[in-house]
């Protein structure tokens, strides 16, 4: 066995010491995200962020951080979340109440991608993911099937939406795109959960939007669908049209008084 | 050869002869023909329930023809795309083919729900004439109470009927239904237990509701149907006070032949109406809903307008939970069990109650105006209140949506209103109809405005009026109050030209005002008669 003196063992701890300093400071130069060094936007994100630093900051605040009491941070709210936002134009929105309304939208399309790239850069988060404006064709059946379970508990059978507690409610999707009803699944704006794609794969999302579509552009058979809310309006019909008609004729067959 | 003769003009002479002398049916007939009905609108309301029930019992016997009321479960192959490769059961497929497949089977289902709709309305809107204007008190106690039997028989007849289709719609009302059942108290889980065959919703529900809604329900009912009108026969029609009509006769037109006409018309455009309702508004759109599974429960899930007022109940009941003696009574047995219990037994009585409290005994076969019963108008207007408070806060989440209101407000401004408005109602309708009656004999004590204003010496103003009959030293009139209709125009009275007679257009032309500055003419004596 060899024998060391004291001063070289000391010499070889000090250098397993040095060796293993550089290698744990080496990987976390690796892999540990800095600070300083800022990966440099692309042209669509650029554009966002000019939007973002005029209509955005005073509430969602410097580099998307939030402002307390005025806007949540979107760091990792993804792209999805922020176009379904601003294309539907709940942003930005006018006042703080139970639940921001759709209204006509201050951005176009396009600009609500930008301002989405802007987002996704700074944070991530999900995305929707095709590129055009529709969504891939799904099995409208199967989809018919998913609403139902979903969807329908709150936007209601037609889609024509439902009230929730304390003035929150779930809107109609009688203007929604294939876009915003992707990222409004993906993202869960507002009172709305999140069906992630564990919950709806993409496919099954797919198949939720031809149905949701399809029942919007289907004519309904029975003659005018009374806004297809069910027997609210049904029974008012029978009042309102039924029965003050035949008051009347039966004014016209029998006499006053 | 001789010709043999033959009279055209004899045939229906001859035919009736010959079918008197084998049946005898000339005495019986004679009545019935000669039956005498007042002529008033409001008395042909109950008409329309009829006449709905009759359009129920032809459109009903068409979809029966087609409708398989199995809880089997199939693939749904047939035209209606959304629901393709859909699992569900036979009962909702033969549905669906109802309206898709089956030639005229949509407009068949659509009318069958709107009379269905109507059926019930009319019965209420008759119920409320009948209420207001005390055709109720005896004689007629047992057709009131006929009546109201007919009311919740229809109320059942038409749940049962809602739940058949077996879409999410439906299965959550009878979802419902089976969760009242389950809140009774010590017999509720048997109840349930045996009406569903075990456990909800079994296999033979359905089946159960079928035999319910197809025969027994529409034989009770028509039976009681041949028992009301049976009744108003023999007891004859009320009428409305007024000028040689008396607690012993009926004026009105006889049944046949002018009134036969008037009903088989009426029936007409009750069929009409609901055919074009049935073709223009769509009802029920089971397509829409989706096959019925425990998971799916719409938005906007409601049961139809004459069960509304329980969803609406269930909706404002807080949730006080008792617990007593190891059972459990959950909130929902009030709203549910107990206060239809109430609603469905307590108005039953009312006769008699009435009878009671105004210790009247007597035979009525003239009606009252509701202002001269001020107190049962208010009772009348309070209970349509509570009803409607209720029916509208089981549609307030539709409501709370499309009117921007909270649901929480909605709820709130139900329960408080429950409590405010059918005393406010009960105030207000007494009110109006002290008011009125006190019109009423203000015409008679000082007679009817004439428009004519009179400068007396002193510069006073006064107005001067026509006295509806001979007036005392005082100047004012001796007729008495009797709760007839008082003319308060100087044209009802043949003053100023004939009245505009007519709802749609006048009937008669009117005259032209007789020159300026004439005095009104004296009343004859036959429009004194009439008031």
């Amino acid at each position: 066995m060899l024998t060391r003196s004291p001063a070289a063992r000391k010499v070889t701890a000090a250098l397993r010491m040095l060796a293993a300093l550089v290698l744990a400071g080496g990987i976390y130069t690796l892999i540990s995200p800095s600070a300083q060094a800022t990966a440099p936007l692309s042209a669509a994100a650029q554009e966002g962020k000019a939007l973002y630093d005029t209509s955005c900051i005073s509430c969602h605040g410097n580099n998307a951080q939030g402002v307390e009491g005025r806007g949540p941070s979107l760091l990792g709210v993804g792209s999805a979340a922020v176009e379904f936002q601003v294309e539907t134009g709940r942003m930005p929105a006018a006042r703080q109440e139970a639940q921001i309304e759709r209204k006509q939208p201050l951005f176009d399309d396009a600009e609500a991608r930008q301002l989405g790239a802007y987002i996704q850069e700074l944070g991530g988060g999900p995305e929707i993911p095709f590129a055009g404006q529709t969504a891939p064709a799904g099995d409208i059946a199967n989809g018919g099937k998913l609403f139902r379970v979903n969807c329908s508990s709150c936007h209601a059978f037609s889609g024509g939406g439902g009230a929730l507690s304390s003035g929150k409610y779930a809107p109609t999707l009688e203007l929604s795109t294939d876009r915003q009803l992707y990222a409004a699944m993906l993202t869960g704006p507002q009172n709305m959960p999140v069906f992630g794609d564990n919950q709806l794969t993409p496919e099954e999302k797919y198949d939720i939007i031809s149905y949701v579509q399809n029942l919007k552009s289907d004519v309904d058979p029975g003659g005018w669908g009374l806004g297809r809310f069910g027997p609210v309006t049904e029974g008012l019909a029978i009042f309102l049209f039924g029965m003050v008609a035949l008051a009347f004729a039966a004014l016209w067959i029998a006499g006053k008084s | 050869m001789r010709k043999r003769k033959f009279n055209v003009k004899e045939i229906p002479a001859k035919t009736a002869g010959e079918i008197d002398d084998r049946f005898q049916v000339a005495t019986p007939l004679r009545g019935i023909l000669n039956k005498v009905f007042p002529d008033h609108w409001t008395f042909l309301l109950g008409e329309i329930a009829l006449f709905s029930f009759i359009i129920l019992l032809l459109t009903g016997t068409f979809l029966a023809l087609f409708f398989d009321p199995s809880m089997q479960e199939v693939n749904y192959q047939g035209s209606y795309l959304p629901l393709r490769d859909v699992h569900m059961s036979r009962a909702y497929e033969t549905s669906l083919n109802l309206s898709f497949d089956v030639r005229g089977g949509l407009i068949m289902r659509q009318m069958h729900h709107w009379a269905a709709l109507l059926f019930m309305a009319a019965i209420v809107i008759h119920m409320a004439r009948i209420f207001f204007t005390g055709a109720f008190r005896k004689p007629r106690e047992l057709n009131w109470i006929i009546g109201m039997l007919m009311f919740w028989l229809g109320f059942t007849e038409g749940f049962a009927g809602y739940s058949l289709p077996d879409d999410a719609l439906s299965g959550t009302g009878l979802r419902i239904a089976s969760a009242i059942m389950l809140s009774i108290p010590v017999i509720g889980s048997w109840v349930t237990a045996s009406l569903f065959g075990g456990e909800f919703p079994g296999e033979i529900i359905l089946s159960r509701l079928y035999i319910l809604h197809v025969f027994l329900l529409p034989l009770i009912l028509l039976t009681l149907i041949t028992v009301h009108v049976g009744l108003v026969i023999v007891q004859k029609h009320t009428q409305w006070a007024g000028p040689g009509r008396t607690n012993h006769n009926v004026v009105g037109e006889r049944w046949f032949p002018r009134y036969v006409i008037k009903q088989g018309g009426f029936f007409m455009v009750v069929f009409g109406l609901i055919a074009l309702m049935g073709g223009l508004f769509q009802i029920n759109p089971i397509w829409l809903f989706g096959p019925y599974e425990a998971a799916v429960v719409s938005a906007g899930s409601q049961p139809d307008w004459y069960v509304m007022f329980l969803d609406g109940s269930t909706r404002l009941m807080p949730a006080w939970e008792i617990r007593i003696w190891g059972y459990t009574i959950p909130p929902l047995f009030w709203p549910t069990v107990v206060l239809p219990g109430i609603l469905s037994t307590v108005p039953m009585l009312y006769p008699f109650i009435e009878a009671r409290l105004t210790k009247d005994k007597g035979h009525h076969n003239l009606l009252q105006r509701p202002r001269d019963m001020p107190e049962r108008t208010g009772l009348g207007a309070a209970g349509i209140a509570f009803y409607l408070v209720l029916a509208f806060s089981g549609g307030n989440d539709i409501i709370a949506d499309k009117f921007d209101i909270s649901l929480n407000a909605m709820t709130w401004a139900g329960r408080i209103g429950l409590l405010i408005v059918p005393p406010i109602a009960y105030y207000l309708a007494r009110r109006i109809s002290l008011g009125l009656q006190q019109h009423d004999r203000e015409v008679l004590a000082h007679g009817v405005e004439t428009g004519i204003i009179k400068l007396l010496p002193n510069g006073q103003y006064v107005e001067v009026h026509q006295p509806l009959a001979p007036v005392d030293d005082h100047g004012h009139g001796e007729l008495p109050y009797v709760g007839w209709t008082v003319p308060k125009k100087m044209n009802r009275l043949g003053a100023l030209g004939p009245a505009l007679r007519g709802f749609f257009k006048p009937i008669e032309e009117p005259v032209k005002p007789r020159s300026n500055g004439a005095k009104p003419a004296e009343i004859s004596e036959k429009e004194k008669e009439k008031v």
